[in-house]
């Protein structure tokens, strides 16, 4: 068989780029050095260019880059307002406000220093960092895709995610326009009864189309039973609860030390048993089918271990000898070290974007089975 | 394919039976449309085809209704999902997914269908409707008579024998109501599908009927051929109309059949008087627009219209979906955004005065007029325009007495019908006296009656000396109303002029009279005028 030149465009499987990007967001909460912090913003950054699709929510990167600069921001501010004294270098002063007895150890305003404005950024940036990595995650993989390639057991949980999920921008959308609807009845705009005027018919119609949402799935077959009759639903049902209850108790007590042992690991196992049970049993009786599912080929792989590798390599820095330089020293405001190991560790984070298929283009184009001038000629 | 025998139903609460003791029978392959006033049934027995009424709006049902064998009453909708495929009213309300590929296959994957035969289905009705090159699009981006075909697309997939459709064509303009109509028909003629559909605006359904339902609205349901139905419906096309009219036997359902049977009267009427169009108005407009530009990021949503509405004037502005037409009315009134040209309103720019200022200058009712309701009561809502509007108390109930007199103080808002709402929101902008109006869509969800008071309205108003400007696709009622008519397509004007030459001589704007009996006839109204 001939080797292909290039992969054919398609789209990667969601959970692939999830893994990617958490694998990244693992990485940035492990260091607030700042050179790493914004060479991963930038790894992300690149992949998402290159690799999204033209769809609504591919646009929404942009969107999550500014929610960081803006967390940045408020970092840095609240460090200046609220007592940014610890260190030497003073940058300057303002006037402080004093405050009563009750909040002694509150400081407002006064002096600023340059290392408390340097944590409150590298603070800030790391925050930040970790949700342009979940904004990355966003706009190469539509997150209701991702619940679609759930286990067919969590099927109506899911459908229900994803159309909770559809709801808040339908929300945003009718508010807008009843905003401006409102604005045609005069300046009513202000006063007490303001909030209501919009509240009432924004929810008046996110009830309208909830009801008509709900028939439309009703009328399509939306929770048909099919051939399962009520007993082994109930067995399911009763198993799946069990399972989850008993996982949660489980991850509870494993992270809580103060916890009976005896909570923790046998009451994780039993648990992840029992839901894995009534997956295998609901799983087996479900009628549904899925169409075109996504599959999990080499560049998923490839993909998913690239996001892996960036977030070990962090965390075996920071256990190793060398930890100090994810995490730099701002008792004196010093330039923060960079060594080569956990940069190189980050940048393995770019190879998706060569490793990963382009994604195919949402809009086909009506010659698009025309062969292009230059292929003839 | 569909028997209803001895159906009763009482909604929750009701004191009369919205359907009584109904008996149909549908057979394989009819196209059946349902008619009558807003509020009379139709909706109610559309739902009751598939069990939505009563297991999803419950109330109470007598009687069976039988779809292919299956009992509704016994089973709930979405085990009868394989049996009925239903369209909603707003075709984006009901999309589960977001990508139209995802939305079609959506009820093959609760069937369980086999993947091959799901990819099967999904590539024929792609091409079946016309949409393979939507298939990746995202629902939101496209446009209300794509979306209205991916609806219909969405159903098709699950192959229902019967199909049922509420107002599938409504919110369309001209040209995208005929596709999905022609659609339907081709459904009908090509498979075999049992397609029931319920439509106020019957001008362009009547022709593919087979069989109408009227529903009268005290619960019985009339059944018969369009012809017999249509002579004595309150609820009627100008077409048949026109035949009743004219005493043409049997009435003329297309415009084809009635071109033949018009050869006497357009005779008659060559030798009457012709309709004059009122003068055209000179000296100062009440409103002057010129090189209005709006723009969303780098979509140009109106690009540098002009605009000159006279005092007592109406200005009809159509065009397709998305062509700018809102865009416009918005940047108009001044509450929506402006990014070039300038507007007055005698003399005075609407976008540099207060809100409570410019609404007294220039008044806009929005396409959906009851964002503009949020009280418990008409009275309540009545009040507040006077106090918003600084007008002595009385005077919106006053307005709304003319414009709506059935209209009781202690009604929801919420529970009137779309003509009462609209005359509700109409009272409440006119409260402040607005020299101009701008309506944008106002006939959607109309029958004919609440469309006469309308055009009524509007009449009242130009006689008034008031300018109005009327967005709409609804032809009939530009031929009625407006002295004037502006095509936009893609933020520009490409038509503007006496709305007579504007409509007579377009295929797609030209009312159903013109289409019979000649360009200078726009209404059953002038024909009865000129030869009386």
């Amino acid at each position: 068989m001939a080797r292909q030149a290039y992969p054919l465009p398609r789209d990667l499987h969601p959970a692939a780029w999830w893994a990617w990007a958490l694998g990244l967001a693992v990485a940035a909460s492990r260091t607030t050095n700042p050179w790493l912090l914004l060479t991963i913003v930038a790894v992300a950054g690149y992949v998402v260019v290159a690799r999204r699709s033209d769809a609504p929510w591919a646009l929404s990167f942009r969107l999550y880059l500014w929610l960081g600069a803006l967390i940045v921001i408020t970092r840095v501010v609240f460090r200046i307002v609220f007592g940014g004294a610890e260190g030497s270098t003073v940058l300057f002063t303002l006037p402080e406000i004093p405050l009563p007895e009750v909040a002694a150890g509150i400081r407002l305003l006064g002096a600023v220093s340059a290392e408390s404005v340097l944590a409150g950024l590298y603070d800030g940036l790391r925050l930040a960092t970790m949700v342009v990595c979940l904004g990355a995650a966003n706009a190469l993989a539509n997150p209701k895709r991702l619940l679609r390639s759930m286990p067919s057991a969590l099927y109506e949980v899911g459908a229900a995610v994803v159309v909770a999920l559809s709801f808040f921008p339908q929300l945003s959308e009718s508010l807008v326009r009843v905003r401006r609807a409102r604005r045609l009845r005069g300046d009513v705009g202000k006063g007490v009864r303001a909030p209501r005027s919009l509240v009432i018919p924004v929810l008046e119609d996110a009830l309208d189309r909830s009801l008509q949402l709900a028939a439309s799935m009703d009328s399509r077959g939306y929770g048909r039973a099919g051939g399962l009759d009520r007993r082994t639903r109930a067995t399911t049902g009763t198993l799946l609860v069990a399972g989850l209850v008993g996982m949660c108790v489980g991850v509870y007590a494993t992270l809580d030390t103060l916890t009976p042992r005896y909570l923790a690991a046998p009451m994780l196992v039993v648990g992840l048993v029992l839901a894995g049970t009534g997956f295998v049993i609901a799983g087996r009786r479900v009628q549904r089918t899925r169409y075109r599912p996504d599959h999990w080929h080499a560049a998923e792989v490839a993909v998913a271990a690239c996001g892996l590798a960036v977030a070990s390599v962090l965390v075996a820095v920071g256990e190793g000898a060398s930890a100090a330089t994810l995490v730099p020293a701002v008792v004196s405001a010093t330039w923060p070290p960079l060594t080569w190991a956990p940069l190189l560790g980050v940048l393995i984070g770019t190879l998706p974007a060569w490793v990963s298929p382009p994604p195919r283009p949402t809009h086909v184009s009506a010659d698009a089975d025309r062969m292009p001038a230059g292929a003839i000629a | 394919m569909i028997e209803l025998s001895q159906v009763s139903f009482w909604y929750d609460g009701a004191s009369d039976a919205t359907l009584c003791d109904v008996d149909l029978s549908i057979g394989e392959g009819e196209l059946v449309v349902v008619t009558g006033r807003t509020g009379a049934g139709k909706s109610t027995l559309l739902g009751a085809l598939n069990g939505l009424v009563p297991h999803f709006t419950g109330g109470h049902l007598e009687g069976t209704v039988h779809i292919d064998g299956a009992v509704t009453s016994a089973n709930p909708p979405r085990e009868l999902a394989h049996l009925v495929g239903v369209v909603g009213q707003d075709p984006l309300a009901g999309f589960v997914t977001d990508v139209v590929e995802d939305e079609l296959a959506y009820g093959m994957e609760q069937l369980g269908l086999e993947p091959q035969a799901m990819r099967r289905r999904v590539e024929e009705t792609l091409d079946l409707l016309g949409i393979a090159d939507l298939r990746r699009r995202s629902l939101r981006t496209l446009s209300g008579g794509q979306q209205q075909r991916v609806a219909i697309g969405s159903v098709l997939t699950m192959h229902p024998p019967v199909l049922v459709l509420d107002e599938p064509t409504s919110a369309l303009d001209p040209t995208a109501a005929e596709d999905v109509l022609a659609t339907l028909s081709r459904l009908v003629t090509d498979l075999g599908t049992t397609v029931v559909l319920a439509e106020h605006r019957l001008e362009r359904v009547v022709p593919f009927a087979d069989r109408m339902f009227f529903v009268d609205g005290r619960g019985s349901v009339n059944d018969g051929a369009p012809a017999d139905v249509l002579a004595n419906s309150p609820v009627a096309p100008p077409l048949i109309e026109l035949g009743r009219y004219a005493g043409w036997d049997p009435l003329p359902l297309s415009v084809r059949d009635a071109r033949r049977h018009a050869v006497g009267l357009r005779g008659r009427l060559s030798t009457a008087p012709r309709p004059v169009a009122r003068a055209r108005a000179t000296g100062e407009p009440l409103l002057r627009a010129s090189d209005v530009v709006v723009r969303y990021g780098t979509a140009v949503a109106v690009r540098k219209v002009d605009l000159e509405v006279h005092p007592g004037s109406v200005v009809a502005l159509m065009g397709r979906n998305g062509s700018g037409k809102s865009s416009l009315l918005w940047a108009l009134q001044g509450s929506g955004p402006r990014h070039g040209g300038e507007v007055s309103v005698d003399k005075k720019d609407p976008k540099s005065l207060s809100r409570g200022a410019a609404r007294t200058l220039i008044g806009l009712v929005p396409q959906t007029a009851s964002d503009l309701l949020y009280l418990e009561s008409v009275a309540a809502e009545c009040a507040a325009a006077d106090a918003e509007a600084w007008a002595p108390v009385g005077t919106c109930r006053a307005l709304l007495e003319e414009l709506a007199p059935d209209v009781a103080d202690g009604r929801h808002p919420r529970d009137l019908s779309e003509g009462q709402k609209l005359s509700l929101v109409l009272a409440i902008q006119l409260t402040a006296g607005p020299r101009v109006l701008l309506l944008d869509e106002p006939t959607r969800g109309l029958d004919y009656a609440a469309k006469t008071a309308l055009a009524g309205i509007i009449g009242a108003l130009r006689q008034q000396r008031r300018a109005v400007v009327v967005a709409t696709h609804d032809v009939e009622l530009v031929a009625a109303v407006a002295d004037d008519a502006v095509v936009m397509s893609d933020g520009e004007v490409v038509a503007n002029g006496a709305a007579r030459d504007v409509l007579g001589g377009s295929p797609a704007f030209a009312p159903q009279t013109a289409k019979v009996l000649g360009p200078d006839w726009l209404t059953v109204d002038q024909v009865r005028q000129a030869l009386s």
